[in-house]
Order: C-alpha cells, then structure tokens, then sequence
C-alpha cells in the first residue's frame, strides 16, 4: 500500500497532490556492513546467512541482491538467532530475553520479512505449578529441536524450557528443572553446589530425540526428550563455554573458559564419564584466554577440523582477536582487526551423510564478515560480493557518478582485478547462495566512489542492490610518511609461533591524517580524476591500463598571495617522493599541486576538456593548466580580520567535533539503555556510573535555558573566506553575444567571484588544445547581502537546463545546450536560492528557504526526474538538503517548491554530512559508520531488493492470523527511524495468547521494479558532495553540553510523546 | 564663553549647467544658532539666490542627508556638527524629486518610489516633512491588524552599527484551546543586549513571547530553526510578540485600558484569533529594494597574463573608496 502511494506521490505533476505527512520512508536499501553486529545465523538448507544487531535489526542475506531487512520494535540487542531449516523463519533472542519469530512472505512473487510472533518468558515464579520455585531470569541460550516445532530454552537459573514453535508457547510440565539432573549426578560432584546457568544446548543431527546440554560449572548432559530421561553424563569440572556433538554421535568437544577444549567419548554404558579422551590447552601453558565457541568437523579424507575461537594466551596475545583452524597437523591463527562475533561453517547436513566435509568457514567481526574457503590448500579467503566494510578507513568524502560508459566501466573493473587477483585455484566461489534476485539488471551503471582517511579512494558498484568493491585507488604511495616501515618492523617481531595469519581488510589506523582525502571529482568521458586532500594536496590523475614508472611534476601555489599578518599554525605539507615510482594500473597520478598554506581543500573541480582544474581552501583558491602543468591563477579571499581561519588546521573545531560526538554517543546510548528494561542490575549501575563520569555538571543543566543570539552576519566572521564550491561553465560573462570558458567560486561569506577565460581552442577533430597559456580575468563579483555560504553555482542554459558535462555536448552525447537564449546562473546558498541573469547579473527569481521555513541547505544538487508515465518526460529539478534532515525538491529555473519529504533525522549530522545525490533523484548517506542508506526522490528510479526465496513450509491459513507487524522497509537498521517506534498497542501483553492481532490484511502490490533511465540529457550536477563534517554542519549543533543535555531529554520526551499520540 | 566655530557651507545648483557647485564658508555660533527664518535667509544672501526658493539639508554623522526646516532641526543639526556642519542647498524642484531623506547619500531611491511620491501636491503653507525625509526607524505595525494583545514590531537597522541584541530561548506558554488551558512550547525573548537595537527601541522586551517572525508563524518551529529565520530576515525583521508587559498595549476604537487594570481579554494568558498573516506596511517589493540587493561588480574583462598575477597580488577589483551604489549602474573600474 505504502509503495504505490509513494510511487504515485512522486509521479511528475503529481508533487502537490499528496501531503508529505502522507509520504512514506524514502529509504530503499542499506548498503554496507551492518553497524554493530551482535548475532549471527546460516540456513544450510536455503543457504541464507542472518545477522543481528545491537540495535534490534535483523538483516538476511543469501545471493547477492537478495537482501531482507527487519527491525525488532525494541531496540534491545539481538544476543541469539536460529534459523528453522529449509523455513524461512528465523528465532531471534534479545537480551531482554524476548523470543521473536520471523518469517520470510511472499507477496506477488516477492519475498519480504516480516516479524509474525513474539514471546516473553513469564516472570512469575511458579508459574508452571512446579513445586520448586524456579528462576526465570534470563534465556541465555536457544536450540531448533531437529523436529523444528520444539524450542529448548535454556535459562541463567539451569533450567531447560520447551517451546511450540508455530504458536511461541511454552509446553508446560516439559521443563527440564535442574533437581531432576542432579538426581543422575553422583553426590561427590553435587556437593551442594548449584550446576550454573545453561552455557549449551545441542541437538544431534541424526537423532532429534537428543539433546546435549552443558551447564556453565562444567556438567554435561545427554537428554532424551522422548523418554524424558537423562541419558549420559559426563562430570566436567571446568567451566565451560560451549559444546559441539561429532557428526556420529560417539564424540562431544567442550570448550573452556581457561583456554582448552575436551574431547569426551559416548559411550554405551549408563555409568558417568568422568574424564575427557583428550583434554589440551592449545596455546598452553601459560594460562590462556577462554575459548568461547569451538566446532568439530570430520571429513571424508580423514581426519577433522576443529574450530574455535579465542583461547590465545593471555600475557602475550590476550588482545588478539583470533580464530584457530587446526586439522591434523596444520594450524592456522586467522589474527583479526576487530571483535569476532560468531562463525559458522557450511557443511553438509543431510542427516545420512557420514561426513561434514566443510566447505567454508565464514566469521562475523565486529566490523567486518571473512570467508574462508577450507576445501582448497591453504584456505583462502573468498571475496566478500556484499558486506564490504566500507569503513576499512573512515569515510571522509563521498561522490557519484551516474550513467558511466560501459568501456571506462570495464576499465576500472579490470584494474581492480589486478589489483587483488582471485586465487585462481579457489574451488568455491561464495557460498552464500540462496534466493533469486528478481531485480532487472540494472539499465546504467553507478559508480560510488568514497575518499578515506588514509589517502584512498575506494570504487563502488552503487548500480543495484549490493554494493560492490570495484578497485581502490591509493594516494599515499605519492608521499613520504613517518611510519613507513612500522610495519615491516612489527612483523619482524613476531614469533613464528602462533602461526598468525592477518585477515581481513578493516583496518581504522591511517598512517597520517593529512593524507584523508576531501574532495574527488571524475570526468566519466576522459577517465580522468581529481583527488584532493586534508594537507592541501591535489593531485590529477588517469586510468592507464599498464603499469608505468614515472615521475609526477610537483607544482606550488601560494593561495596567500603576498598577504600579510598571518601565520600558519597547521600541519605541514606533505612532502612528496621525487623521482620515478612505480604505479600499477589503474589511475596514475599526473600532476601534484600543493596549496599553501596545506589546509584542506574545501572544493575541486575538473574540466578535462580544457584540461584545468580549479580547487579551494579556506584561504583561497587556484586554477591550474595541467595539459601544460602551469598555474593559472591564484586568489587569496580571506578577510583581513579572520583570524581562525589562520590557525591551522582549525583545532576549536576539532575538539567541538569530538565533544559532539561524545554528546551523540551519549544520547544513544541513554536511549538504548532507556529501551533495556530486563537489563541486569550491574550492568545498570555501570552505565549510571558511566553516565555520571561524562556529565561534568548535570544539574547546572537544568538551571540554564537554551538561549539562542540573534544577530546576522557580518563580514569578519571567522571562515569567511572558505572555498565551498567550484564551478566551470561556457557561458556569457562579457556580453550577451560572445559565450566562452568561464570559472565560477564561491565562499562562506555569501562572495562569488566569476572568472572569465581565455582557453586557446582546440583543433579541429585534435584531443589536445595547442600549447598555449591560459589566461584568467576577473568578471563579476557578487556579494550577497545575506553573507550566507553559498554552497552551489551552476549555469542555466536558454531552456533553462543545467549545461552539460565536459565533452557531453562535444562528443553528442547530451542534448547540446541552448547557446542563444539568455542564460542565467542559479547561486545556492545555505539560506536561498537565486537565480540571476547573464551576462548582466540582476536577480531573476528566488526562493528565501531560511525565510520561510527556519532551515538552513546543507547539500543541493540538480537532478533529473524521469516521469513514470511518460517515457520519454524528465524534468531537472533542484534537490536541496537541510539541516534539518529535509528533502525539498525546487523547480528550474522557477525555483517553486514541488514537495519535501522528512528524510534524516535532525540529530544525525553525520549523516546529513555525509548526503549525496545522484544525478536522476536517487541519493545516499551514511546512517553509521560502515553503512550508506539509500533514498530515493524518484518515482522511476528506485533500487531496492527484490527477491524470492524457494520455502518448503507449508504455511496455513491459520498462521497468518498470528501476525501482527509487517515489516517492510519502514526504518534504517541502525534502530533510528521514527516510524518504527510507532507502537502497535497490540502487543500490550507479553502473553503470547494476547499478542494474536486481528490480521492485517494486505492489498495487493503490484510487481515492482526498479528502473533506471539511461538518459545523458543533462550534466552530472551533484553539486557538492562533503563528506567531512564542516564548521556549518556542526555549528547549530555549537552549543555547549548543556544542550546536548538538553537535547537528549528532548528526545527522550518526544520518545514518550510519540508513544502518547499514537497510541490514541 | 562663546565659542564660534567654523561652518562649511557646500551649494549645489542642479539645475544649472554652467556650473555645478559652489561652495561657502561662514561660522554659526554653536549654543545660540538661532531661529531657523534667520538661518534661511542667511544662508540665501551668503549665496545671493535670494530670487530662488530653495531647501536646506546638511549631512548628519550617519551620512544621510536630513532637511533643515525648523527651528528644531536646525538646532539639532549645528549641536550635531561635528565640528563641521555641511549644509546641502538644493532649489525646491530638485529636492522635491526625492535626494533627501535617510540612505540618500549613499543610495539612490528607487525609480519607482520616486514616481509615487512625485505626484501633484498642493503645499501647505507650514512646513512638514515629507514621510521621506525621516530616517525610518524601528515602530510598532499593523495596530489595526493584530490583536490588541499582540503587538507588532519593525526593527530597523540603521547602519550597522548597532547590534540587534537580543536573545531568544524555549519555553511554555499557556493557551486557552477547546480542552481547556493548555500548555504549549513558545518561543520567548530571554534577554536584551544593553545598548543594542532591541533595547534601545524599547518595543521588545525580555519574556516577550515571539508569535511571527516576518508574517510566518513559529509555533511548530524549533527555536533553532526560528533563530535562522530571524537572522534571515535581520536586515528588515519584523516579529509578532505577545509582551509579556500587556499594560502598554497599543489602545485602538476608543477603548481605554485601564494602567492598573487586567487586559481588556480578561485572561493574562489568552492569545486572540491567529493574527492575519497579512503584513500591511511589509512591502516585499520595497524592503528588497532598499536591503536584498547583491552587491555586483563588473570587472574590465581585458585579459592579463598570469606573468601580471604576481606584480598585482591580490588580483581582485578594489571597492570604491565612498562605497558601491547598488543597484545602480555597475561601476566600471
């Protein structure tokens, strides 16, 4: 239902028709890796991989665009989750020891994932009429008895509870009590003591009628649930940590806190074991860590792989983030960058196999998800087709490029396969296969390319629902570092023994922050692209498919210019290594052009057709030729009294950064232990303590309203002379007669200087213009009365149409733009929209944003909107940004607002930072760290998973009526979207007989899917595309902790309000 | 002791071609300047345009040009002397066309308004100046449109010296709705800067509760998103409060309010029927003639190697010394 009305709202013409309250989400798809992970599933069966996180999502994966998302409605992290084979439901645990019940539906051919039921274990003690009161606390694990329609849950107080599976409710008089094993236990072990909680329960693949269970103070326990009779004991004295039963029911492998593992024998008799076979400490013997989770796997070539993880010694390696693979005689040390989650390997599972013959081993890191391929020598890993991190390094910057040519497309695809080869001896490719992407291939290709924190950037496949690595370009390699041999040092080091072997790619530590790279820029037609850094640096590179050594020509520009009284107090610039060096293929550097003073770049642009490059500090900006590798120009437009901005690399705002985000971190955390009502006593009163430890004063807080000065803009603010935008355009800046090669700049106090230049033309049907210098003249210069930033500039031509890109009008392929009308240029600030008449600049039509409606534009960009039900009807529109996380969309060149949709929250200014659009309505930011979501403003151009999943589960009529939530694609899985939070006041009750609402029945839908207009009618206008979190995304954010304060207790009432409204 | 001091005296014949300006020079005592009759025709006779009628104004120390038409404002224009007084004389058809008056000297009017004010008039004997001639100056609005209890204030920044100094902060006002009194979220002054605009009005007050911000309401707003607003619309700010003082409301239709009395409304808290969202003295048109205009500057267009890019270091068109005349024709350099 949700869908077709967004599709209709956003159909052409149609804008006014629908309120925006009446809008849904436009959020279509998360790419990226799930912002902390805390759970992890595998169907062997579908081969589908679920991961859980601590913000309550739930997130399906199988073939790649087979995606299903869903977010439990209490935040609350998901400790557990298990798949009901072949079923497509999945049991999630929380730790508020809720069970929940998900299931993958179809509806018209697509499947979608939606929560169907939900159980709290009664707190109530006695409930079950058992004599002994029994404590109820905590689940702490779960087991899919092999039947599938029994749940054993076992609990903190030893107990085992049995669950109906298709109802979620518990089969009273099944409870295993711990008394009743303890009856089997000889009273030497018993010695009064209590058998702790359960740490495991195992059922066996062969004989569903056993389970094995394993209490936390070491006593294991093979259970029949048919008899109700223990079976076999066996007496463990150590701790343990979790249990795996042999593939023939004669082995069960525990292992322990004190960093070994057991193996016991099962043998016949009904007397306790009271020994292990084998018991070793395999990183002994100094003590070692607790190995957390160990797995057993035997294989038809003999011999077994056991697995596990943790279990390092504690002195030397306790820090290590390790899984051991040991068969036979070969071990391996998979040594980790971040926290292991889980693991799991694909094995055979039909029950008469006699083997596992493990395939592949796939490990969730906190930040990150390996795959091992353990059928070939050496275990490879097996690239990862979706979960890349995109955060290996923190995101700094980010760009799109729409519609690129299929030949540059396969260029790059190709020097990303050089880049890291695929073993070509791999056997498997990835393992994760289940489902069918019904999504159409998409029409044009995206291209998402993201700058990092240390000096890389990395390609992506932004076309469809996955986003792929393509290639990773590195500018480091360019610049002598401190810690260049750091590493070959640290590896030196290292003993031979444990034979650590580093996996995986997350890697947060850069070298040197003045390689982050702030601006990149491609031209699509040329495969030519700019890079340009934190220290200043700008270098020009190409896509060459051989490798070369070369030198690259350095070139200095003082954006200064002689200006006096002011120091530099920031970092140096970096220095770059001389001579010949060798780069592989792929994008080679060109040219280097280094600011001065080395602050960070603020705004680039590229015109390849005039081979020029234009780039903007918070001191000034430059134009360089880089065909002849010659300065053009050089403008310092600082204030005489702006004195920040001379004080290097702006030290008041860093701190004021990481002030925020301790306040943002705090706000988060208050709200996710708001939601935490089941959390335990010790773990609240930490993070009181906590809590206490980051409020300085709290209860100065309260005393001290929020007060806000009201004052415009003077000229001698401080940053007034930060670059934000760069723009080249062939328009009429001298006369209305004679168009030309024009350069246009904008700064943060509401300036834009226009340049006019002299580009000597090139010959006909020659690439190259002649070598003569280009020359720059001062046209125009405009000061905005309101002093705002002007954020964008673009040029309209006659029709009132964005100019093409460089060569799009050259080569054919856009429409050529209208050269004899009147062309005008639209001038985006953070407070309007203006645009003016060329070549004689007098104010046409604006839009006062600030005005009108309090928020202030943080991205804007012009974007095609193609009709839905014309084929051929694309009107550009104007796509604007705010600070409060809108999306208004303007007419061009009217500049009438056509519709605005609530699309970030206001709080996440990360994310607001990070936005980009694309040039046909779609867009992206960042809603964590490591994940973009994707929107979309389009009614044609969606991307979102479409997909089926093959079920063999008979679903009746009766189940549906146990639903009671849909999930579609409602929220982000960070856990932060404001529709989810809407409660369902169905689920009043924990009991699970109250929580059947009435069915909510489902009009039909029709097939969705996603199209993409391939058209080039219009430049590529993203206009801007920050990803750094600038002075202006922070300053309403400025206030001190006070606010912070202030605004947490907000939320936490509009928490509460929400509730109260919706729930009347 | 009498202290004479020294008077310039500049002259300007508009009308004339052979000649554009003349200029002269005479000392006025500056604690008896005397009656304005007596200062007219001395100034007449220094000139010798007896013959002519002409207007005075003098350039007072905002640089705006101000008439001399009374004893008043001659007084006041020789205490302001500073120490020079720069007396501007002008035949009366000339200065009838409109270049006196607050901003004169240093922007032109526009056409328009010239046209409007330029319509036949018959002259009372007395002298009044015209609306034109007075610097405009923060006021109270709209009286007839917004409810008694509201009250509508225009800041007008002149020059910018002044800060506008205020702040404005969260908090609860109560209002009586359908259900009863309810409490909701307002937006309120919670403090004046000493010697900044708003205070020196007089019109604003701390606790004011701010109802618009230029004719849009801010219920609903955030106080972040209504301090942009203001600062958006800062160089011609006109906000809707509801004082919190409802003793010096604006009387209207013969009604007295009592000074010790209750509101005329009863309730201290009652908010009137929404305020019409028409801003009557708010021309959209004349408040962006006189404050939105970009500042625009052509440049020579002649081109210059990049070899001249260091000999001239800044590269950039200096502004006039006397400041750009906007919206007017563009200064060529």
């Amino acid at each position: 239902m949700g869908k077709l009305r967004r599709r209709g709202a956003r159909e052409l013409g149609a804008w006014e028709c629908l309120p925006p309250a009446a809008l849904p989400s436009l959020q279509t798809v998360e790419h990226g890796f799930p912002n902390q992970p805390s759970a992890l599933a595998f169907d062997p069966e579908l081969r589908i991989m679920a991961i859980g996180t601590r913000s309550g999502a739930v997130k399906i994966y199988g073939a790649p665009g087979v995606e299903f998302t869903g977010l439990h409605r209490d935040a609350a992290t998901v400790t557990q989750m298990h798949f009901l084979t072949g079923q497509g439901r999945l049991l999630s645990l929380l730790d508020d020891s809720s069970l929940h019940l998900w299931e993958i539906v179809h509806h018209n051919g697509c499947a979608h994932l939606e929560e169907a039921l939900s159980f709290q274990l009664p707190s109530r003690p006695g409930f079950d009429g058992a004599s002994a009161p029994l404590s109820l606390t905590r689940v702490t694990v779960v087991l899919l008895v092999a039947a599938g329609d029994i749940a054993a849950l076992g609990t903190e107080g030893s107990s085992v509870f049995f669950l109906d599976v298709t109802t979620l409710t518990l089969l009273e008089g099944q409870t295993l009590a711990p008394g009743e094993v303890l009856r089997s236990v000889p009273d030497d072990y018993r010695c009064g003591k209590a058998l702790g909680p359960v740490e495991s329960l195992q059922g066996h693949l062969r004989d569903p009628t056993k389970i094995l269970i394993g209490y936390s103070r070491g006593l294991l326990v093979i259970w029949n649930q048919a008899s109700q009779c223990v079976d076999h004991i066996f007496l463990g004295n150590q701790q343990l940590e979790s249990l795996c039963w042999g593939r023939d029911s004669s082995t069960v492998v525990s292992s322990h806190s004190d960093g070994s593992y057991a193996v016991w024998s099962v043998d016949a008799g009904s007397s306790p074991t009271l020994q292990p076979t084998v018991a070793t400490t395999p990183y002994g013997p100094f003590p070692c860590k607790a190995i957390n989770k160990i797995l057993w796997r035997n294989c038809e070539s003999g011999g077994h792989f056991i697995i596990f993880s943790g279990g390092m010694p504690r002195a030397s390696y306790g820090d290590r983030h390790c899984v051991s693979v040991l068969r036979a005689e070969t071990l391996v040390t998979l040594d980790f960058t971040s926290r292991i989650i889980d693991f799991f390997t694909v094995h055979s599972t039909r029950p008469e196999d006699e083997f596992d013959d493990p395939q592949a081993l796939a490990v969730l890191l906190e930040e990150e998800l390996v795959v091992l391929d353990l059928q070939t020598p050496g275990w490879p890993a097996v690239p990862a087709p979706y979960l890349a991190p995109l955060h290996s390094s923190a995101i700094t910057c980010s760009a799109h490029v729409a519609s690129v040519p299929a030949k540059l497309w396969a260029r790059i695809v190709s020097a990303g396969e050089q880049q890291s080869p695929q073993p070509v001896s791999s056997a498997l490719s990835w393992p994760i296969t289940g489902g069918r992407n019904l999504a159409q291939e998409p029409s044009q290709r995206g291209l998402l390319l993201t700058g990092h924190e240390d000096g890389t950037v990395r390609f992506w496949d932004a076309s469809g629902v996955a986003l792929r690595p393509l290639y990773k370009l590195s500018t480091a390699g360019l610049f002598q570092t401190d810690c260049e041999h750091a590493d070959s040092l640290a590896q030196a080091a290292e003993d031979d023994w444990p034979p650590f072997r580093k996996v995986g790619c997350f890697d947060p530590y850069s070298d040197d922050p003045r390689l982050g790279v702030q601006k990149v820029a491609l031209c699509k037609y040329t495969a030519q692209m700019v890079v340009a850094g934190t220290a200043g640096q700008v270098l020009v590179l190409e896509l060459s498919d051989v490798p070369v050594e070369q030198a690259v020509s350095v070139a200095i520009i003082d954006l200064l210019q002689d200006r006096e009284g002011f120091t530099w107090k920031g970092h140096e610039r970096l220095s770059p290594r001389t001579g010949p060096l060798p780069w592989p293929a792929g994008f080679q550097p060109r040219v280097l052009v280094q600011c001065l003073p080395p602050a960070a770049v603020t705004a680039v642009t590229l015109h390849t057709e005039w081979s020029l490059v234009a780039f903007g500090t918070s001191h000034g900006f430059g134009l360089f030729d880089y065909q002849r590798k010659s300065p053009v120009l050089a403008r310092c437009t600082l204030h005489p009294n702006d004195s920040l901005a001379m004080e290097g690399p702006l030290s008041r705002v860093k701190s004021l950064k990481k002030s925020l985000r301790q306040s943002f971190r705090r706000i988060r955390k208050s709200r996710v232990s708001g939601k935490k009502r089941a959390a335990n006593a010790s773990s609240k009163l930490q993070e009181a303590n906590a809590q206490l430890a980051e409020q300085a004063c709290p209860h100065d807080v309260e005393m001290t309203p929020v007060q806000r000065r009201i004052e415009p803009r003077s000229a001698d603010d401080s940053l007034s002379g930060v670059v934000r935008c760069l723009y080249f355009a062939d328009t009429f800046l001298r006369d209305g007669a004679h168009h030309g090669p024009t350069m246009w700049a904008g700064t943060n106090s509401g300036s834009v200087f226009a340049y006019a230049l002299e580009v000597p033309a090139a010959a006909v049907g020659g690439e190259k213009r002649p070598e003569q210098a280009v020359e720059a003249v001062l046209g125009k210069e405009v000061q905005l009365m309101h002093r705002a930033p002007v954020v964008a500039i673009a040029v309209l031509d006659g029709r009132g149409r964005p100019l093409p890109e460089p060569y799009e009008a050259s080569r054919d392929l856009a429409q050529a733009p209208d050269m004899q009308g009147g062309h005008a240029v639209l001038i985006a600030s953070e407070e309007q929209f203006k645009v003016f008449t060329l070549p004689k600049v007098s104010a046409k039509t604006k839009f006062k944003l600030t005005a009108h409606e309090g928020c202030r534009v943080r991205k804007v960009a012009l974007a095609t909107f193609a009709s839905v039900a014309c084929e051929d009807y694309a009107e550009t529109c104007l796509a604007c940004l705010t600070n409060l996380g809108d999306v208004h969309v303007f007419s061009v060149p009217g500049l009438r607002p056509q519709v605005h949709y609530s699309c970030i929250r206001k709080e996440d200014i990360s994310g607001i930072a990070s936005c980009v659009f694309t040039r046909h309505g779609q867009g992206f930011y960042l809603i964590s760290p490591s994940e973009f979501e994707r929107f979309s403003l389009s009614a044609r151009n969606i991307t979102e998973p479409l997909c089926s999943l093959d079920i063999n589960w008979p679903r009746d009529a009766t189940q549906a009526s146990y639903r009671i939530r849909e999930s579609p694609k409602l929220s982000q899985a960070n856990g932060t979207p404001s529709i989810l939070l809407a409660p369902q006041s169905l689920d009043g009750s924990p009991d699970p007989a109250h929580s059947k609402g009435p069915d909510t029945p489902e009009p039909p839908e029709a097939a969705l899917s996603p199209m993409s207009i391939d058209s080039a009618t219009s430049a590529d206008t993203t206009l801007d595309t920050t990803g750094d979190v600038t002075v202006e995304d922070v300053k309403d954010f400025l206030g001190s902790s006070e606010e912070s304060e202030k605004n947490l207790r907000n939320l936490a009432e509009d928490e509460a309000h929400a509730c109260a409204i919706l729930i009347k | 002791s009498i202290s004479s001091f020294r008077n310039l005296l500049k002259c300007r014949f508009l009308g004339c071609t052979s000649f554009g300006a003349e200029f002269r020079r005479f000392s006025l005592d500056r604690h008896k300047p005397g009656k304005f009759e007596d200062f007219y025709k001395l100034v007449v006779h220094t000139h010798h345009i007896s013959n002519s009628d002409v207007t005075i104004g003098y350039a007072d120390v905002h640089g705006d040009l101000l008439p001399i038409n009374n004893d008043d404002n001659f007084c006041k224009a020789v205490s302001s002397a500073n120490p020079l007084l720069r007396v501007f004389i002008q035949k009366r058809e000339e200065a009838e066309r409109g270049s006196l008056g607050a901003g004169s000297l240093c922007r032109r009017r526009r056409a328009l308004g010239a046209l409007r004010d330029e319509g036949p008039r018959r002259r009372a004997h007395l002298d009044i100046g015209l609306p034109r001639d007075f610097r405009p100056v923060s006021s109270i609005i709209d009286v007839d449109l917004v409810p008694e209890t509201h009250r509508r204030v225009r800041l007008h920044r002149h020059g910018c010296e002044k800060p506008l100094g205020f702040y404005i902060r969260d908090g609860a006002s109560v209002r009586v709705t359908p259900h009863g009194l309810e409490k909701v979220p307002g937006i309120f002054i919670s403090r004046m800067v000493p010697g900044g605009l708003a205070e020196s009005t007089g019109l604003l007050a701390v606790n004011d509760e701010v109802l618009e911000v230029n004719g849009i309401e801010v219920a609903g707003k955030t106080l972040d998103q209504v301090t942009d607003m203001m600062i958006a619309n800062s160089h011609n700010l006109i906000v809707t409060v509801k004082p919190a003082n409802q003793r010096n409301n604006v009387v209207r239709g013969g009604r007295a309010l009592g000074s010790s009395g209750p509101p005329s409304d009863g309730t201290a808290g009652f908010v009137g029927p929404p305020a019409p969202r028409v801003l009557q003295n708010f021309h959209p048109d004349e408040a962006e003639s006189d404050e939105d205009n970009d500042v625009v500057i052509e440049g020579t267009l002649e081109p210059r190697l990049l070899s001249s890019l260091r000999a001239d270091p800044r590269h950039s068109l200096a502004l006039p010394p006397g400041g750009v005349e906007e919206h007017g024709p563009a200064v060529t350099l």
